[in-house]
């Protein structure tokens, strides 16, 4: 199995899961006994609400070190953070500006008393802010997020269809037909998204005017972002999905099933479907990751409004409080994410539930 | 023998040691751009940054293969003599990635059950939940919003970026090596833990490191490419692929060329890069 930089926590552990060879079975019913039915059924509530509770925990405790680490980040880098507020060094921003603004934002505190203080405001949801666009970070987010998550969703499925569909056509069409994917995935995984996206652009809007070149808000205008998206992120799927199909198919489990009478089709759908996907669902949080940092260049190339194009403009004015929201909702949805993937894993293969 | 394509037994993937197509054309590429970045006067004789108006958009034509841009710079001069910058941003950057992966892997992999090594295991493992929580350029991008925009920021950005990754994949290498009998047995012949460490432990655990950072080259390439784009990497006026394609945004319509070539050299980078890693992988590299 060749992955890409695996970058995905749980990944070692959905790997040594993977390499027990039982296929995945449904549930076990070893003991009919009432009794044993709602002992079992207890025990499976209560481990539900431990993962639940882990999940929470560990999201709290990543969000807290995001927002430490950006705290604490500012003071670190050279540069006066009043004069940051003001528009960074060009602003030549006078002297009681820059008093008014440290007396406002409590810049001569000690630091200990701003961290708290900034914790605080977290806590309570209250994001600040924008040095930039002087409005409150946490509805200018709310605003953005609902396009990157269309965008990134319709990516996500996209990838998934052409993954699937080039490990299946791997699978049948013999040789050729492997070499041919393989190269496919390889270029595909390797393919910067603005390079894809301006390609495209190129080609179906200025030369063949099939679709329309910056994003409308029509689904037509959809198209080629969420295309541009999906590529590189099924190139990597397909990789990893191709490997595992092709595993599932010469195991025993499948030539026995071929054995019963089962049809190709059935077989892919009923048997072979769960073990290809597994190895993409334990890495959920990478192509969450991958969505994420493309709709930044893809947002930006198709002039679509976004948290990436936030995220971009507030990097480019050094906008703080737009950074720090923009990292924390990304830290949010990715730990949400990968509890999503997990629950998807659990969901597919039994071997994990059981464990 | 596969069941779906059972007429005939599938052939099994060529022997271990003999070259494949596919590889031996990848190190061809990367020899070429590697020629690139150290003599790019061998490919390209004229200077990058000599401006011509009277050329400028000229199509590909003998004069300039891959045509010219909007101050009437050859592309293919400029695309050689960027070759140097892209790929030592992507050099430097993996070895940043790298290094800082295998610091934090030891530390967290190497002090065991003891509890400073159970301290140390924890407090990094932490550290890389919240590394992985701003996924790929996103801690690239956070990084860059304090330093201010420029190469050297976005070289150290995209390594601290791929850091994680490396330290995760050494981490457990680590746990797995000094586990075994050959570790047990230095430890019960007295070496110091130092020792254990150089001798034993590293260079067992840092083969799959070497295939993982091949890989992970390419990787590099496309997303200091990528900030470079964004304009957040290397300023306009250099011969850099991520910012001659910054450029050429601009006039896509009109000029296609400057689109499409130094797209071309990154793709071709980065998809070589990989195969080689593939290559180095299934040669018994240890990964996976």
């Amino acid at each position: 199995m060749t992955l890409p930089v695996p970058t995905e926590p749980g990944r070692d552990a959905a790997a040594s899961r993977a390499s027990s060879t039982a296929p995945p079975t449904t549930d076990d019913a070893s003991s009919p006994s009432p009794a044993g039915t709602e002992r079992r059924r207890r025990g499976r509530a209560a481990a539900a609400a431990r993962w639940l509770a882990g999940r929470v925990v560990g999201g709290v405790v990543v969000l807290w070190a995001v927002a430490t680490m950006v705290f604490f980040a500012i003071r670190l880098v050279p540069g006066d953070p009043a004069e940051a507020i003001l528009g960074g060094p060009g602003s030549q921003a006078s002297a009681e500006a820059l008093a008014l603004v440290r007396e406002q934002y409590g810049l001569d505190d000690p630091l200990l008393l701003q961290y708290l203080a900034q914790l605080g405001r977290l806590a309570t949801g209250d994001l600040g802010t924008s040095y930039s666009l002087r409005t409150d970070v946490g509805a200018l987010l709310l605003d953005q997020l609902p396009g990157t998550v269309v965008l990134a969703a319709c990516a996500l499925a996209v990838a998934w269809l052409i993954a699937l569909g080039t490990a299946w056509w791997a699978t049948l069409g013999g040789r050729v037909a492997a070499a041919v994917s393989s190269g496919l995935e390889v270029v595909a995984a390797a393919v910067p998204h603005f390079w894809l996206g301006s390609v495209l652009v190129l080609v179906l809007s200025t030369q063949l005017g099939l679709l329309p070149p910056v994003s409308t808000g029509t689904p037509i205008g959809l198209v080629l972002p969420v295309v541009t998206l999906a590529v590189p992120v099924a190139g990597f799927l397909g990789q990893v999905t191709r490997d595992s199909l092709l595993d599932a198919a010469s195991s025993p489990f499948a030539l026995s099933a071929r054995a019963r009478g089962e049809s190709t089709s059935g077989l892919f759908g009923r048997h072979l479907l769960r073990h290809a996907a597994l190895p993409g669902l334990a890495l959920s949080g990478w192509a969450f990751g991958s969505l994420l940092s493309g709709a930044v260049v893809v947002e930006s190339v198709f002039a679509r409004p976004g948290l990436g194009r936030t995220l971009l403009g507030a990097v480019t004015l050094r906008d703080i409080p737009l950074v720090t929201g923009v990292a924390l909702v990304s830290a949010l949805s990715y730990v949400v994410v990968v509890a999503l993937g997990d629950l998807a894993e659990r969901l597919v293969d039994p071997r994990v539930r059981a464990s | 023998m596969s069941v779906l394509t059972d007429t005939r037994p599938r052939r099994t993937s060529p022997p271990r040691g003999r070259l494949r197509v596919p590889e031996v054309l990848a190190a061809v590429a990367l020899a070429l751009v590697v020629v690139a970045a150290v003599a790019p006067g061998l490919l390209a004789p004229a200077d990058p940054l000599a401006v011509s108006p009277t050329d400028a958009f000229t199509a590909p034509s003998l004069a300039h293969p891959f045509g010219t841009d909007e101050s009437g710079r050859g592309i293919w001069t400029r695309m050689v003599h960027g070759a140097g910058a892209s790929l030592s941003i992507g050099v430097v950057a993996t070895l940043i990635g790298t290094g800082l992966g295998v610091l934090l892997g030891v530390a967290a992999g190497f002090g065991g059950g003891r509890l400073p090594g159970r301290v140390a295991d924890v407090a990094v493992s932490r550290l890389l939940e919240v590394m992985f929580a701003l996924p790929g350029l996103l801690l690239a991008l956070v990084v860059i919003a304090f330093t201010g925009p420029g190469a050297l920021p976005a070289t150290v950005a995209v390594g601290l970026a791929t850091a994680p990754g490396y330290a995760r994949i050494v981490r457990s290498q680590v746990v797995r090596v000094r586990r075994s009998a050959m570790v047990e047995a230095a430890v019960v012949l007295g070496r110091r833990p130092g020792l254990v460490l150089v001798r034993h432990v590293l260079p067992n655990a840092l083969a799959p490191v070497v295939v993982l950072a091949t890989l992970g080259l390419g990787q590099a390439v496309v997303w200091a490419s990528s900030l470079s784009y964004l304009g957040l990497g290397a300023p306009p006026p250099a011969p850099e692929w991520g910012a001659m394609l910054s450029a050429g945004r601009l006039y896509v319509t009109s000029a296609w060329w400057m689109t499409v070539f130094p797209g071309l050299a990154v793709v071709l980078t980065a998809a070589s890069a990989t195969v080689l890693g593939r290559g180095l992988a299934r040669r018994g590299g240890g990964a996976s």
